[in-house]
């Protein structure tokens, strides 16, 4: 496989902004999954088998 | 997925941009635009959310294949320059983020398959990101210059997978689309291969312009060229599309083939620019689009 990387030099303020960057994100992909769930389960009782 | 600890030192957490360029998004829009095609080309009528929620599966399982192959390929990638900023040689991601982000997303991506679609285009789905993983990642790119020839066949899938989830069956036609895509790859790789061949030699890939040299890679262009331009014909011919694919496809395979003839027979000498093999290259990506646009466009439009 590969060498580790080095890891990047450790910055707080960097660190929270991609944790808060990531955490908004994955809010938004799981409220989305979400609703693609619902809206996958409504279309299949619509939808003939 | 959150911070990895390393030598007692905290690490930052990967940045969700990285992730998504470890998705391999460029070859993700030909994936969805392929598998789109073979879902709308199919009979019959499929509800709009199942349709989106299937082509979003085949891109989900395409970029977990992407992920897969550049976690495996690390080491390989940072001794190309054309891949040596990704993420993973950069040093911007840890290996360990990305196999489970691959993992996690191939699985997720079959769990999408079969809950919105049908079994069958999730068999189809795993198949495809296993083949492209495990037979041309690990098995062949690494051992024979027909690397791209077989391993083609992994990146024919989405047409076959998008008609199958629309149908539940296999027909001709998405064969014949596999068939299309699997013949059209060899060309376009190796195109590419030809002007980025010191980069390839230098991480030690058996290209075909590596192993057998510039000659035969500019020879194999033209003889699949040739063979795919009958393929791409044939779905007209064999009265699965009508006229408008047709002349589509007989126009652009000759314009396929006539941009493979100068490559397939000039040598390159020393600071060569290579434009006939990159402007080939760059038409072959607009072949494909054209032509499978084409499928959708005889299909709801028969002349």
């Amino acid at each position: 496989m590969t060498d580790e990387p080095t890891p990047e030099p450790f910055d707080e303020a960097e660190y929270r902004r991609r944790q808060r960057s990531r955490a908004n994100l994955m809010g938004w992909i799981l409220g989305g999954l979400a609703f693609l769930f619902f809206f996958i389960t409504v279309a299949r009782m619509v939808v003939p088998k | 997925m959150a911070q990895s600890l390393t030598h007692g030192e905290m690490t930052l957490p990967a940045d969700w941009r990285d992730l998504f360029a470890l998705t391999k998004p460029r070859v993700m829009s030909l994936v969805v635009f392929t598998a789109l095609c073979g879902l709308l080309a199919a009979p019959g009528h499929v509800h709009p959310v199942l349709a989106f929620s299937s082509i979003l599966a085949i891109a989900l399982g395409a970029g977990a294949s992407g992920a897969l192959n550049q976690w495996y390929e690390a080491g390989i990638d940072a001794k190309m320059k054309r891949t040596a900023n990704r993420p993973l040689p950069a040093g911007r991601l840890d290996p360990q983020t990305a196999l489970h982000f691959g993992v996690g997303l191939a699985a997720f991506s079959v769990f999408l398959m079969l809950f919105a679609a049908n079994w069958q285009a999730a068999v189809l789905l795993t198949a495809s990101i296993l083949f492209y993983v495990l037979v041309y990642t690990i098995w062949l790119k690494p051992r024979t210059p027909q690397n791209i020839v077989i391993g083609g066949a992994a990146g024919a899938f989405p047409p076959l997978i998008g008609w199958v989830a629309a149908t539940g069956t296999i027909a001709p036609l998405p064969v014949l689309l596999f068939l299309l895509i699997f013949l059209w790859t060899p060309p376009h790789f190796w195109a590419l291969a030809l002007f980025v061949r010191s980069d390839y030699a230098a991480a030690g890939i058996p290209m075909m312009p590596v192993v057998a040299g510039e000659r035969a890679t500019r020879r194999q262009i033209l003889f699949y060229a040739v063979i795919m331009a009958a393929a791409a014909v044939a779905p007209w011919a064999l009265g699965y599309t009508g006229a408008l694919y047709g002349w589509t496809a007989v126009l652009m395979s000759a314009a396929f083939v006539l941009l493979s003839v100068p490559v397939g027979l000039r040598k390159a000498g020393e600071g060569d620019r290579m434009q006939p093999e990159k402007r080939l290259f760059a038409f072959s990506i607009a072949y494909l689009f054209i032509l499978f646009g084409a499928v959708v466009a005889d299909h709801m439009w028969p002349l």
